[in-house]
């Protein structure tokens, strides 16, 4: 039971993410690219409201809970030195300053029939394979 | 400058949009305890079709099936979402090789650099880590520049 509440878990809290994409319009983009044209801020309220309510929650779950309802522990993002984190955020706001799509909307998208944007997923997944192919590091 | 210069297609629906999708992240980590950032399933879904040790590290391995069951939400929401506001779907004008490229590079860095706007900008933010920080500002002003310089060389959309 708590093993399918666990994906059911998954699941809603994509569904929410996707649905906020969606109502943001962020999935199209144009938006995206308007906003680092400086036509229109939008984008910055999106990410400050999503980061300021997943900062509150982040930073007083683990305060207040032992671990999370339905599983072990609270969970870290997995970080790469400062270098490699710095080069790869160079790279990917060139990618993101040329398409104006990320990770997240090349997803969604999809699911609000925006199809074109199938070809920025599978170019991430090209450029996701060069990397670790290629560029992982010592790993 | 007033609200109208800065945001000519109005707040709400940004303001309404940010807080479902941190609605989601949040929600997330309080129930499952894991970090909902998006680029991390680029790789992952290469554990299913390549022998390469890269792709069969733990985190990767490991992590695959909630990452992809999330990405599935990610579509599921988006459907919904179109069902409900019952508007046509909106289909993006930006050139194929525009997206090719652009995705290309962005999803090799998001994977160098280990996150994307939602990894370090959301997650990363949000769990206060000073790298994530520099490398939300750093990907923000690198974009910029780019868009800017695209569109006053007059290049794609």
């Amino acid at each position: 039971m708590k093993k399918l509440l666990f994906w059911f878990s998954v699941l809603l809290s994509g569904i929410l993410f996707g649905l906020g994409l969606s109502v943001s319009t962020m999935i199209q983009p144009e938006v995206v690219l308007s906003f680092l044209r400086f036509e229109d801020f939008g984008l910055l309220l999106v990410l400050g409201g999503a980061t300021g309510l997943t900062l509150v929650v982040y930073q007083l779950a683990p305060r207040f809970l032992d671990r999370p309802l339905l599983a072990d522990q609270f969970g870290t993002k997995p970080m790469e030195t400062l270098k490699r984190t710095l080069i790869g955020a160079i790279l990917f706001g060139i990618g993101w300053g040329i398409c104006g799509v990320c990770p997240g909307p090349a997803i969604a998208g999809l699911g609000a029939g925006n199809w074109p944007l199938l070809i920025a997923l599978l170019a991430m997944l090209l450029g996701a394979y060069v990397q670790g192919r290629w560029f992982a590091g010592n790993k | 400058m007033d609200l109208n210069t800065l945001f000519p297609n109005g707040i709400a629906h940004y303001l309404v949009g940010g807080l479902l999708i941190g609605l989601g992240v949040s929600l997330l980590y309080a129930l499952t305890g894991l970090v909902g950032g998006m680029s991390t399933v680029y790789s992952a879904v290469w554990s299913f079709f390549s022998k390469l040790p890269f792709f069969h590290q733990d985190s990767l391995v490991r992590s695959r099936q909630w990452r992809l069951v999330f990405a599935l939400g990610l579509i599921l929401g988006a459907a919904i979402w179109l069902r409900l506001s019952g508007s046509e779907p909106v289909i993006t004008q930006i050139p194929w090789w525009q997206l090719a490229i652009g995705g290309f590079i962005a999803g090799f860095g998001a994977r160098f650099g280990n996150g994307c706007t939602s990894g370090h900008g959301i997650c990363g933010m949000a769990s206060l880590n000073l790298i994530s920080v520099l490398a939300v500002i750093v990907f923000l002003v690198v974009a910029i520049i780019t868009a800017q310089l695209f569109a006053s060389l007059g290049i794609g959309v």
